[in-house]
């Protein structure tokens, strides 16, 4: 069986006209092929201006392509933005939340317009009321909220007609830590009940802890796709660090680890030795009782993979970091 | 009109008036201008006596009507900062995305501004009764649904002018700069017999001259007279223009 892909898109492109005498026109997005499965959480990772905001707004059909084609749900975006705007959900970066009136106020008129009936949509925002924990602020005007439970309801908006794809625009951008870590559980929460979300984000951490499958998009075009594992083995393996009381152990363990790892590369630096292997996690307790057995205890261990950002530094050539600080 | 435009438009008619509700008191607050005018302007008019075109003096009953029409200029004109409000917290890009009509987002608006529009000129006649107001009960209820047209066309550019500038800066020099020379070409204040050949010409071109004459047949009992007419055809397809225009900015903001 083939797997349903909810968003596939074929060279899918955004060109703004120039603004004013002598501007230029703006080609955001490339051409851009992606194949989102059905139930993944999908990570957009770039930095601000990547593009990766306007490929979302084409997919929500707020934005109209100027180029290449895309089928969202099976629907065309082109012929069938209706059927479209119907079955999925969008959080934008701003929200969306009416802050003068309460949180179910915004609910109730969100349902009512995604066609609930009055009782329905009544019966859908208690449920969500239980579902996003929001019984305490819920009645209270959204201007009166923190910025997690503001967020929490920005997303309800998006999922109170059950949509089958949700586009989540930067969820967690200028939230504190603990409302991040709050809602990174509430989005893989969203993931068990069976939605695919497609999720933009400028952060490493969070695309590292949420997404399934990544594309890393930067000025404008997709550079790579993949797992996270896929994406971080792309880069080069695991270190794995052993430090020893001795030169003279570090040396010996050095020989040691040399046989048994024939395609390692090892080094050797004052008491310690750096070995770089591909399956650093598997290969770590083999290589401990090896040591043991010949009497080489290490005092210190430590493993270190590759990271995104080391993934986002090959790709672009550049860090995520010194980008957002231009 | 299928229905799920016209509920559509009854859900969003419902929102915006609810948001208006919350803080009534801008309702009134809106009227301050037409009653100052009402007390402290009108009194002056009585001593000035007969002038061109209206030889018994200028009466409440040629005063209001256009008063009411300053209202429905100067009252709606400004509802695009609201609208730059929903802009900003994105809002509107919710509404855009869902399969609400786009037509019935800017229609609940213009809708919600032309009911409490009416509300304001209905008071506003009730405090300028006790002054000498005689007006024709049919002429004047016919003369409010010139006043909603008004107030649809006013409110409709105002959110044009929103949804391109989406920041409020420009959008308040730029709305005066449209309500000043409009309300002052149209006689509005003083009728424009006391004008000199030139100006009259210009208010020839002002859709709202029109509309202030036709109020003040309508005021007098002079239902079917020829500047009635001309009143409604005027500002009848002047608001569906504008609506048009800003429907179109809606659209263009979504592109």
């Amino acid at each position: 069986m083939t797997e349903r892909l909810v968003i596939e898109t074929k060279g899918l492109k955004k060109t703004f006209p120039a603004k004013g005498r002598g501007g230029k026109e703006v080609e955001a997005v490339k051409g851009i092929d992606l194949a989102v499965k059905k139930g993944e959480i999908f990570g957009f990772l770039g930095p601000n201006g990547a593009g990766k905001s306007t490929t979302q707004k084409m997919l929500s059909t707020l934005l109209s392509p100027t180029g290449g084609e895309a089928k969202v749900l099976g629907y065309d975006l082109a012929t069938q933005e209706e059927q479209i705007r119907q079955n999925i959900g969008c959080v934008s970066q701003a929200g969306g939340a009416d802050l003068a009136s309460t949180g179910t106020e915004n609910l109730i008129l969100q349902a009512r317009l995604y066609g609930l009936d009055a009782s329905t949509a009544k019966k859908s925002v208690d449920e969500f009321a239980e579902r996003f924990q929001m019984r305490s602020f819920i009645t209270r005007p959204a201007q009166t909220y923190s910025g997690g439970q503001k967020r929490r309801l920005d997303i309800a908006l998006g999922m109170i007609h059950n949509p089958q794809l949700l586009l989540l625009d930067e969820p967690t951008t200028g939230l504190d830590p603990q409302s991040r870590t709050y809602l990174w559980g509430e989005i893989r929460k969203l993931k068990e009940s069976g939605i695919t979300i497609l999720l933009t984000t400028q952060y490493m951490d969070e695309a590292d802890k949420l997404c399934d499958r990544i594309a890393i998009i930067d000025n404008g075009k997709i550079v790579t796709t993949g797992t996270t594992q896929e994406l971080k083995s792309s880069v080069g393996g695991d270190t794995i660090v052993f430090s020893f009381s001795s030169e003279e152990a570090a040396y010996s363990a050095k020989e040691l680890v040399a046989k048994m790892l024939r395609t390692a590369t090892i080094k050797a630096q004052d008491n310690s030795i750096h070995i770089t292997v591909s399956d650093g996690e598997r290969m770590m307790p083999d290589l401990l009782r090896s040591l043991d057995a010949q009497n080489l205890q290490a005092q210190t261990v430590t493993l270190s993979r590759p990271s995104l950002d080391d993934v986002f530094l090959k790709y672009t050539g550049r860090l995520l970091r010194e980008d957002q600080i231009k | 009109m299928t229905p799920k435009l016209l509920t559509d438009i009854k859900l969003m008619f419902l929102r915006n008036m609810h948001n208006t509700l919350r803080s009534p008191i801008f309702v009134f607050a809106s009227m301050f201008q037409p009653l100052m005018y009402l007390l402290l302007f009108m009194p002056l008019l009585k001593g000035l006596g007969a002038v061109p075109g209206y030889s018994s003096g200028i009466s409440p009953n040629v005063f209001i009507p256009g008063l009411l029409v300053l209202q429905a200029l100067f009252g709606t004109a400004f509802v695009g900062f609201s609208l730059i409000d929903d802009i900003r917290t994105g809002v509107i890009e919710r509404f855009l995305v869902s399969p609400v009509r786009r037509s019935a987002i800017l229609l609940g608006r213009v809708f919600r501004d032309a009911v409490i529009l009416l509300v304001q000129c209905v008071l506003i006649t009730l405090v300028a009764t006790p002054f000498g107001l005689t007006l024709n009960v049919f002429g004047f209820l016919l003369s409010l649904v010139l006043y909603a047209l008004i107030g649809i066309t006013m409110a409709s550019i105002s959110y044009s002018f929103a949804l391109i500038y989406k920041i409020e800066d420009p959008l308040a020099p730029t709305l005066n700069t449209i309500t000043l020379p409009l309300s002052l070409l149209s006689g509005i204040i003083l009728p424009l017999t006391f004008a000199p050949i030139w100006l009259q010409d210009l208010s020839k071109v002002n859709p709202f001259s029109y509309a202030v004459n036709a109020t003040r047949d309508l005021f007098a009992g002079t239902l079917q007279s020829n500047v009635v007419l001309k009143g409604f055809a005027v500002i009848g397809v002047l608001s569906i223009i504008v609506f048009a225009w800003s429907l179109r900015s809606l659209e263009k903001m979504a592109a």
